[in-house]
């Protein structure tokens, strides 16, 4: 067979035509594959996809319409059809002639649906690259037979092998331009091997092509009779998909808690690894309960066994506690619980990673809050060498320590993608601002352990025979915080009970003396504040805390950090107008004069609460009033005697 | 252990996007268009949160030019599910009557769908909106997110999506942008028919087959579905065989000329053809990357 385009559109159409419902018989039990492309600009790339498509029928009259009349007035390929274009996305982008960003393709033969992540070859662009990887079983790397092996393509497998993928498949593209030349392709593939061996890849097929005629890509090719392999699409419908998580032990986050009523409770979430039935001893994680698996429960009736990666709900037999972001594992062979590792961690973000800092993290469907340390070292992605580094820009690879707030369950990411990749999120825009893949917990003597001392928290409590809180007092300057919670002491020390005041202000002469007011110095200063509040809750004391902690997310993780019952947020509020009419500091006058800058609800955001446990309007209440508001709250929740 | 198949695969997928959603969002809501898509968007929603009920109220946004099977499949699809539906329309709209005929497509789809979608949203104060996009639809929706994030204004800013790996999507928003979250996005439109034949979901009897009132419009034929419709002088509507691959508004929905009036022969018949899916939608023809401009300004 010649490589004629559409020969292969021809072929299933005669069973579409003669027979739909046999073809939708085969359709209908297609495997998916997923795969990614990479390689630049001048390899061939948007052709070769654009090719695939053409050929299995997903570009259409008007489609192609279109394409003739683009190829001619922007095509590349002097006037001639040019399938690059049915690829090449955005107008913003199209101008410029490149891809900048990652694109999902679909196309189907009679054996395969396949979704293809095309993505760009630049290397500002490897979040990109990373990102279509995350979700591929297999990568077509693309090398331009006139140049070999460059730079770009050793980058690019590193970061392919990185991701986990273990199939390659080596396109060494544009044959047509070496006279269909062996040795060209002998000896780029040999090349590629010895350097892919080094990195951990080494399941590759090669296979010679050219995308703009066809050689080998659907149709095997006259032109190169010494090659004896697959083409190139004969081989993505045959190779095995990566669904080997299935033969691993059983994984499923939790991702909703079912509780349409009192007698069904389900736990529902997509099985990351492995498989399940009825009768089945699974773990709670990170509790460590075990349970046994009653039902797997879908709206199409029971199933009798789940596997990787079905959505399901599941029940119990027992009443155990599991909410969202657990993990349901199997009992012999559960995952390691931690909340130290070492990670590789790529940057994302346009600012460089603050190390130190508080982000947030996703893995499975659980979110915490996590600090990542100076980077051991960042990986240079054209030569894989390890270079010293403060921290990570835009694209930077490196490998960190990573603390989360808390334990959470995982397996590292070379063993289940889904149980060992995370996510970092920044807390001040919620952009995505990093990706990482844990490699191992850390236990060793260079981190800090937990000192279990004799007497505890339940002793400081028995001793001071009272309820240890927070009630933290938020708004912005001048609402009248400090008013209210002093008087609120007042009370509550003429009632006997031990308490202790902290005031932002005054803390601020001290411990938290080398904190300006750039949003990562609030940041701070809300998490030291938190952390001193909550020693003194360990201590038994019931504390004030006044503080204008301008952030949702910063109050949020101080909240995190106390038990249930133990953290009051009061949000002290008043409108702008009536605090700057107050303005006892001047604050406002200052800031309106030009003379003082960062002045929250000025040039510095303030992000109310949205579910505080009190409210206090002060513009329509007295100090009195409001403080009788406080204690009524403590009263009701027993922190007091009403 | 068994291969499962490209549908149970993307049905595993949706489902898992939809719950994650729903959880990380504080007030999602489901745009309901009422066509095929949002048909098995709705289906895969049941299946979910199964067997609880939806776990969010539905969202037609009205333009009172749709098909009146579609008005009918509406009522009888909320009813059926105990779903709270809720159906906007832009006043805006209704007091200045706007329609295809006296404003055209781009003004019409502009006033009633864009600014009615947005008006809805700020008003249910929802911030995170499923819709039935899908990547394979148009070239500029393959880049599109799962997860997109919008602006207070509704904007989309291409520049400022961000970054979808494995599984772990980011729905968190500041107080008063949004999130459009698209649950098939990794769906095509065979998948999509593919699905409905399977798993017997019901969809609006237009895109089947049957004699229908029509004019020809340039080329375009238009449904007369009722009275509102503007005849020409002289004009009378013929009877033809047909269906459509897409439903809006029937004066800006072109029809086909069809003998398939089944599930498999729609099939057939699209895997057949030689004109893609958006054709139908004369919104998409008004200048070239229009759907990315409208996609910027707000429309879904």
């Amino acid at each position: 067979m010649s490589a004629s385009p559409g020969a292969y559109r021809d072929a299933s159409s005669d069973l579409i035509a003669s027979d739909i419902e046999a073809y939708l018989h085969e359709h209908e039990h297609k495997s998916l594959l997923r795969f990614i492309t990479c390689g630049s600009v001048d390899d061939g790339k948007s052709t070769l996809i654009g090719r695939l498509l053409y050929e299995s029928q997903m570009v259409f009259e008007d489609q192609l319409a279109a394409l003739h009349h683009d190829s001619k007035t922007s095509g590349t390929q002097g006037g001639e059809l040019d399938l690059a274009l049915l690829v090449d996305g955005l107008a913003a982008e199209r101008e410029q002639g490149i891809t900048i960003d990652v694109a999902y393709r679909f196309f189907s033969t009679e054996k395969r649906k396949f979704i293809v992540a095309d993505t760009p070859g630049h290397e500002q662009y490897t979040r990109n690259m990373v990102t279509g990887a995350s979700t591929a079983d297999l990568a077509i790397i693309l090398i331009d037979a006139r140049r070999g092996v460059l730079t770009q393509t050793r980058r690019h497998s590193f970061l392919v092998s990185l991701l986990g993928i273990r199939k390659v498949v080596l396109a060494v593209n544009k044959i047509d331009a070496v006279d269909y030349s062996q040795e060209v392709v002998e000896t780029i593939d040999k090349e590629y091997r010895e350097f892919a061996a080094g990195i951990g890849l080494t399941d590759i097929v090669t296979i010679p092509t050219s995308a703009l005629k066809g050689d080998n890509v659907l149709v095997r090719s006259e032109n190169t009779p010494w090659y004896e392999g697959p083409t190139l699409l004969g081989h993505l419908e045959a190779v095995p998909n990566s669904e080997e998580t299935q033969h691993g032990p059983f994984r499923m986050p939790v991702q909703w808690v079912s509780r349409p009523d009192l007698d069904f409770r389900g736990f529902a979430g997509q099985i990351a690894g492995g498989s399940v039935r009825p009768g089945d001893s699974v773990r709670v994680l990170p509790s460590g309960r075990v349970s046994t698996v009653a039902r797997i429960v879908t709206m199409d009736g029971d199933l009798e066994q789940a596997q990787a990666p079905q959505s399901i709900t599941l029940t119990l037999t027992d009443e155990v506690d599991v909410s969202r972001g657990d993990v349901l594992a199997a009992a012999d062979d559960s995952p390691e619980v931690a909340d130290v590792f070492e990670a590789t961690v790529i940057w994302m973000g346009e600012t460089e990673l603050a190390t130190g800092r508080p982000y947030l993290l996703k893995i499975g469907a659980r979110t915490v809050t996590a600090t990542v340390s100076k980077p051991d070292h960042k990986v240079d992605v054209n030569t894989m060498e390890h270079l010293p580094a403060d921290t990570l820009g835009l694209n930077e690879i490196g490998v960190c320590t990573i603390r989360l707030d808390r334990p959470v369950p995982f397996d590292a990411y070379a063993v289940n993608r889904d149980m060992g990749g995370f996510i970092l999120v920044d807390r001040l825009t919620n952009n995505t601002v990093g990706a990482g893949l844990l490699r191992k917990a850390l236990r060793g003597s260079d981190n800090v352990h937990w000192q279990a001392t004799d007497v505890g928290k339940a002793a400081h409590i028995a001793m001071k025979g009272q309820k240890p809180c927070v009630v933290w007092f938020t708004g912005v300057p001048s609402s009248g915080k400090s008013t209210i919670a002093n008087l609120v002491e007042k009370q509550l020390f003429a009632q006997g009970k031990h308490t202790y005041l902290l005031d932002g202000d005054n803390l601020r002469h001290g411990l938290n003396k080398d904190l300006g007011f750039s949003p990562e110095d609030r940041m701070e200063n809300i998490r030291r504040v938190g952390e001193v509040a909550r020693l003194m809750v360990d201590a038994g004391l019931i504390v004030l805390v006044t503080l204008v902690s301008p952030y949702r997310a910063e109050r949020d993780a101080v909240r995190a950090r106390m038990e249930d019952g133990e953290f009051f947020e009061v949000f002290v509020d008043a409108p702008l107008s009536v605090v700057q009419e107050r303005d006892p500091k001047g604050l406002y006058r200052k800031a309106s004069a030009g003379e003082a800058t960062n002045v929250t609800g000025i040039d510095s955001p303030y992000e109310a609460p949205e579910n505080p446990e009190l409210r206090l309007p002060t513009a329509e209440m007295s100090a009195e009033e409001a403080s009788a508001n406080v204690l009524g709250l403590l009263a009701e929740a027993g922190i007091l005697n009403p | 252990m068994t291969t499962l198949t490209h549908l149970q695969r993307l049905e595993a997928e949706s489902i898992s996007i939809l719950r994650d959603a729903v959880s990380e969002s504080q007030k999602p809501v489901m745009l309901y268009s009422i066509g095929k898509d949002s048909a098995v968007m709705l289906h895969l929603a049941k299946k979910a949160f199964f067997p609880g009920k939806l776990p969010f109220p539905l969202l037609h946004v009205d333009t009172t030019w749709k098909f009146q099977d579609m008005y009918r499949l509406r009522d009888k699809t909320a009813a059926e599910l105990g779903a709270d539906l809720i159906v906007h329309k832009n006043p805006e709209a209704v007091r200045l009557g706007i329609n295809p005929f006296d404003h055209g497509s781009a003004m019409h789809t502009d006033i009633w769908k864009t600014e009615g979608l947005k008006q809805a949203l700020d008003a249910g104060g929802f911030d995170l909106a499923f819709g039935g996009a899908r990547r394979d639809e148009e070239k500029s929706r393959a880049k599109e997110r799962i997860f997109s994030v919008r602006t207070k204004e509704h904007r989309w800013d291409p520049k400022q999506q961000r970054p979808e790996l494995w599984r772990l999507y980011n729905a968190r928003v500041q107080q008063g942008e949004s999130v459009r979250c698209f649950p098939l996005s990794n769906w095509t439109e065979l998948d999509v028919w593919q699905y409905i034949s399977q798993q017997d979901i019901e969809i609006v009897p237009l895109y089947l087959a049957a004699e229908r009132p029509v004019v020809d419009r340039d080329g375009t034929l238009i449904m007369v579905d009722d009275d509102r419709f503007r005849l020409r002088e002289g004009e009378v509507p013929m009877t033809k065989k047909v269906r459509f691959r897409t439903l809006g508004c029937y004066p800006l929905s072109g029809a086909i000329e069809s003998e398939a009036d089944t599930l498999p022969a729609i099939i057939q018949e699209m895997l057949l053809a030689t004109t893609s899916e958006r054709q139908g939608r004369l919104i998409d023809h008004d200048s070239k990357a229009s759907m990315e401009k409208k996609k910027q300004e707000g429309y879904f």
